[in-house]
């Protein structure tokens, strides 16, 4: 039962989707072009997400925290 | 009065104008003219009138992605522009023949962009036949298309009994045959069913005479004159009262017959804002303090153009500030009450009556018989010498066909009807029955969340929807239910409102009126169309004191 309320939700959410951003009234190999540049996008998205963002993160903590440090030094 | 929810909900007591941003003589003028209107009248009740407008704004979410979806589908009408361009498709649309291709092309415009590759997409929702009268049931002919609405073909199927939410037929007397209807049979037995001629050479029969009289009576003027087209009557009697050297001052959302006819009579044509008498009075006074553009002589006449219920807002006109107004700075009044004729005012008698105005402060009363009499045509009423003037000097009546006498027989038995002269009280029923249904329906609508433009007493409903992608699924699952509604977008509004438009009917029951309302409420959740911020609890209101007598 519970599956079932998951899976009619989403496809609720689908129609909506479809619904705003107009793929309801495009023809069929529109829409798939359309879904399949979204999806490019969002997995490019992603991946540059998962790539970078610990890397950036670990080099901004360095930065702030040598900045600390050199200030800490000075007030000795 | 601004509503802090963000919306603009404005509502204002006609004899308490402080609110207003006239000069203190205009204060006093409009205080002493309806005031003295209403005690000549003897209806002193209807200044006390609470009147409520609303216009709330959109939130901006779906304002956000109105304007997404808009680029979407923007952008894949490029691409299938050019792959029409380069021969990639098939290309429906119109366009140029081979030899012109080098001309200044014809079809590049944002209206012929948008009708091909958007419009088109979702053309089902418009223009669909219908096989039965327009009652409150009707029959839809299916259609289906194979290519994407550029072709449609009937598959032989008639949806049958399909709640009409979109005909004008306030009154619910554009129904089939009964009847009462007999005094038309007679009349096409003795005049037959054409004219075959124009008023001024043989059109002019007695019928016409009996029905112009009856609609002077019906409105309380002095004369009236009727046509046979309502869209002509306006287009083709403003050249006849206005031309150069004369100032039009017209409503930014007039109809299209009122701004032809303006354009055809070569007069100066400028624009107020809509319903807005503080813009309308900085017109007014421009005008008659600079006077005509290059050489400052005084305008020859200045007519202030206006309708009675807008038919895309629901909205109506602030007949007491214009004709204040107008008395101030001796301009014109040409009000066009196509939607507002039997329609508003306890006795069916148009915005004259509702707000207690007297007619004849109203230059000339313009109206058509379309909407509340179930027939064609139109009338101008007004003052002996302006309907003796048009009578001579309008193109309608030297070059147009006359009205038919059946039809003409039909508006005189209804307006008989409306004003209670057959005898029996149903006129007045349907008045009342109209005017409930009416608040019922605005009132359920506002209940239920949906944003709901114009007064509380028009009975014409536009229910925002904002997204082109909603428009289309909303009007394909009302008809899935066998409710026909009428869906409108871009260009009979600005972009980013497309609505759904309502007319209720007296014709209309409670049942069906529930049935819609039930039918609405799950597109609602469905389609995610409850926008408005004031939606009511579900829980009912508490109150301070008790309501009943206790007895000791």
């Amino acid at each position: 039962m519970d599956i079932r309320r998951v899976k009619d939700y989403f496809s609720w959410l689908y129609y909506q989707y479809q619904i705003i951003s107009c793929c309801a009234v495009l023809e069929p190999w529109e829409r798939s072009m359309f879904n399949t540049i979204l999806l490019t996008i969002f997995a490019m998205v992603v991946y540059t997400a998962y790539v970078f963002i610990p890397i950036h993160i670990r080099l901004a903590w360095e930065f702030f925290s040598k900045m600390c440090g050199y200030h800490s030094t000075i007030s000795n | 009065m601004a509503d802090p929810g963000g919306g603009a909900v404005c509502s204002w007591n006609l004899h308490n104008h402080k609110k207003q941003s006239h000069s203190s003589q205009s204060r006093n003028c409009t205080k002493n003219g309806i005031v003295k209107e209403g005690q000549q009248n003897g209806k002193p009740h209807f200044y006390d009138k609470h009147i409520v407008e609303s216009f709330e704004e959109a939130p901006l979410h779906a304002m956000v992605f109105t304007y997404m979806g808009y680029g979407i589908v923007t952008l894949f009408g490029y691409l299938r522009d050019f792959l029409r361009n380069w021969k990639i498709e098939k290309c429906n649309a119109a366009t140029e023949r081979e030899e012109q291709k080098d001309f200044v092309p014809l079809y590049q415009d944002f209206e012929n962009f948008y009708t091909r590759n958007i419009y088109m997409r979702i053309r089902d929702n418009w223009n669909r036949p219908i096989c039965s009268a327009p009652g409150p049931r009707f029959d839809v002919m299916e259609r289906v298309s194979d290519d994407y609405n550029w072709m449609f073909r009937f598959t032989g199927r008639i949806i049958k009994d399909v709640i009409n939410m979109g005909s004008y037929n306030f009154l619910g007397l554009a129904d089939r045959y009964d009847e009462s209807m007999k005094t038309i049979k007679d009349v096409l037995e003795v005049y037959g069913s054409g004219v075959a001629s124009t008023r001024h050479e043989m059109g002019t029969l007695d019928k016409h005479k009996e029905l112009e009289d009856l609609v002077a009576e019906f409105l309380n003027v002095e004369a009236a004159m009727v046509f046979g087209m309502g869209f002509a009557t306006n287009s083709m009697n403003i050249p006849a009262l206005v031309g150069k050297g004369c100032l039009i001052l017209s409503d930014e959302l007039n109809h299209t017959s009122l701004v032809l006819g303006a354009r055809l009579s070569g007069a100066t044509i400028r624009v107020f804002k809509h319903n807005n008498m503080q813009s309308l009075e900085k017109l007014l006074r421009d005008a008659v303090i600079y006077g005509q553009p290059r050489t400052r002589r005084a305008w020859k006449k200045i007519l202030i153009m206006a309708e009675g219920i807008y038919s895309m807002e629901g909205s109506i006109l602030h007949l007491p500030q214009i004709v204040a107004l107008k008395k101030k700075y001796k301009a014109y009044l040409y009000i066009d009450e196509a939607h507002s004729i039997g329609a508003v005012g306890p006795t069916g008698r148009g915005v004259t009556e509702f707000f207690g105005i007297d007619p004849s402060d109203v230059d000339v009363l313009m109206g058509t018989f379309t909407k509340s009499f179930g027939a064609s045509g139109g009338y101008i009423a007004g003052s002996k010498e302006i309907v003796d003037h048009l009578r001579v000097h309008s193109h309608s009546a030297a070059y147009a066909t006359s009205m038919s006498p059946p039809i003409a027989e039909q508006i005189i038995r209804s307006m008989k009807l409306i004003m209670g002269l057959d005898g029996t009280t149903q006129g007045l029923r349907r008045l009342q029955q109209l005017a409930k249904n009416t608040r019922y329906f605005r009132q359920r609508l506002k209940e239920m969340g949906f944003i709901i433009y114009g007064n509380e007493n028009s009975p014409i409903i536009p229910m925002l929807l904002y997204m082109p992608g909603k428009l289309a699924a909303f009007s394909r699952h009302m008809l899935e239910k066998k409710i026909g509604v009428v869906v409108v977008g871009f260009p009979a509004t600005p972009l980013a409102e497309a609505r759904a438009r309502f007319c209720v009917s007296a014709a209309h029951t409670r049942e069906m009126l529930d049935t819609v309302l039930e039918a609405l409420d799950e597109m609602g959740d469905l389609l995610q169309l409850k926008y408005s911020r004031h939606r009511k609890s579900a829980r009912p209101e508490l109150y301070d004191e008790t309501s009943f007598e206790l007895d000791d």
